[in-house]
C-alpha cells in the first residue's frame, strides 16, 4: 500500500526531474563554441595527415 | 561488423557533455576548457574505448575526473560562478504556479557539487544509479544517498512540502491524468 507521504515524495521527485530535464535540454541546445569546433577540425586534420604519411 | 569510427560517435555526445560540464562548473569559460581537455584526452585514448560500451558514460567520466583533478582547484582560487543556469534559460517550469524556473535554477546552484553532479547524472542525463556510481567511483548506495539528499535540499529550498505542495499536487496530478509530459517519468 502506498502512503500519502510516498505519493508526495514521488511527485516531488518527478517535478524535480522534469525541471532538470528542461534545464539540461536547453543547455544541450546551446551553440557549440567555435574553439571546440576548431579543436575538432585540428584533430581530424592531424589524423588525416598521419594516415597520408602511413600510405 | 561495423567499421564506424568511434571518433564520429564522440562528436555526437558533445552537446550532452557540454551540458554536464556547465552543470558541474556553472561557468561557461571553465566548462569549455574542460570540454577541450576531455576531447583531447578521449581522442588520443580512443583505442582504449571498448566498442559496444557506453561512450557517453566514458566521456562523462573523463570530464568529471578532469573537473575534480584540475579545475576545481582553480575554481577555489577564483570565484567564477557565472550563473550559467539563471542567465541563459528561458524555459518555463514543468508546472504552472508560483514556483518559477528561476527559483528552481537558483536552488540547483546552491547544491553541493557532489549532490548536484549525482542529480544531473541520474535525473537529467538518464544514467542508472549503477552507471552513475561507476562513473563517480563510489558505491551505488552513495549515489542514491546523494540524489536523495539533493532532492531533499531542493524540496526544502523550494518549499515543495510547504506552500508549494498544493500547486505541485494539483499540477502533477493533472499531468498524470492527462498523460502529459512526465506522467511516466521517475
Amino acid at each position: 500500500m502506498v502512503s500519502r507521504d510516498d505519493d508526495t515524495q514521488d511527485k516531488i521527485a518527478r517535478y524535480i526531474d522534469e525541471n532538470l530535464s528542461k534545464v539540461f535540454s536547453e543547455l544541450e541546445n546551446d551553440k557549440m563554441p567555435d574553439q571546440i569546433l576548431d579543436l575538432l577540425a585540428v584533430l581530424r586534420a592531424q589524423d588525416e595527415e598521419r594516415k597520408d604519411q602511413k600510405e | 561488423m561495423s567499421s564506424s569510427d568511434p571518433r564520429d560517435e564522440l562528436v555526437e555526445h558533445l552537446p550532452a557533455l557540454r551540458a554536464f560540464a556547465l552543470g558541474l562548473t556553472r561557468n561557461r569559460a571553465l566548462a569549455d576548457d574542460m570540454i577541450q581537455d576531455t576531447v583531447l584526452k578521449a581522442w588520443s585514448n580512443i583505442d582504449k574505448f571498448e566498442p559496444g560500451t557506453n561512450m557517453r558514460a566514458w566521456l562523462f567520466t573523463i570530464l568529471r575526473n578532469t573537473f575534480y583533478s584540475n579545475h576545481r582547484k582553480r575554481r577555489r582560487e577564483v570565484p567564477d560562478i557565472d550563473n550559467v543556469f539563471s542567465d541563459s534559460m528561458s524555459v518555463k517550469p514543468a508546472h504552472d504556479g508560483k514556483l518559477q524556473m528561476h527559483d528552481f535554477k537558483r536552488a540547483l546552484d546552491q547544491l553541493p557539487d557532489e549532490q548536484r553532479e549525482a542529480l544531473i547524472l541520474v535525473g537529467a542525463s538518464g544514467f542508472s544509479y549503477e552507471d552513475a556510481a561507476e562513473m563517480c567511483g563510489v558505491a551505488t548506495g552513495t549515489i542514491k544517498s546523494r540524489v536523495n539528499r539533493a532532492r531533499a535540499r531542493l524540496t526544502e529550498l523550494l518549499d515543495l512540502e510547504g506552500e508549494g505542495a498544493m500547486e505541485l499536487t494539483d499540477s502533477v496530478t493533472m499531468s498524470v491524468v492527462s498523460g502529459g509530459p512526465g506522467a511516466g517519468s521517475s
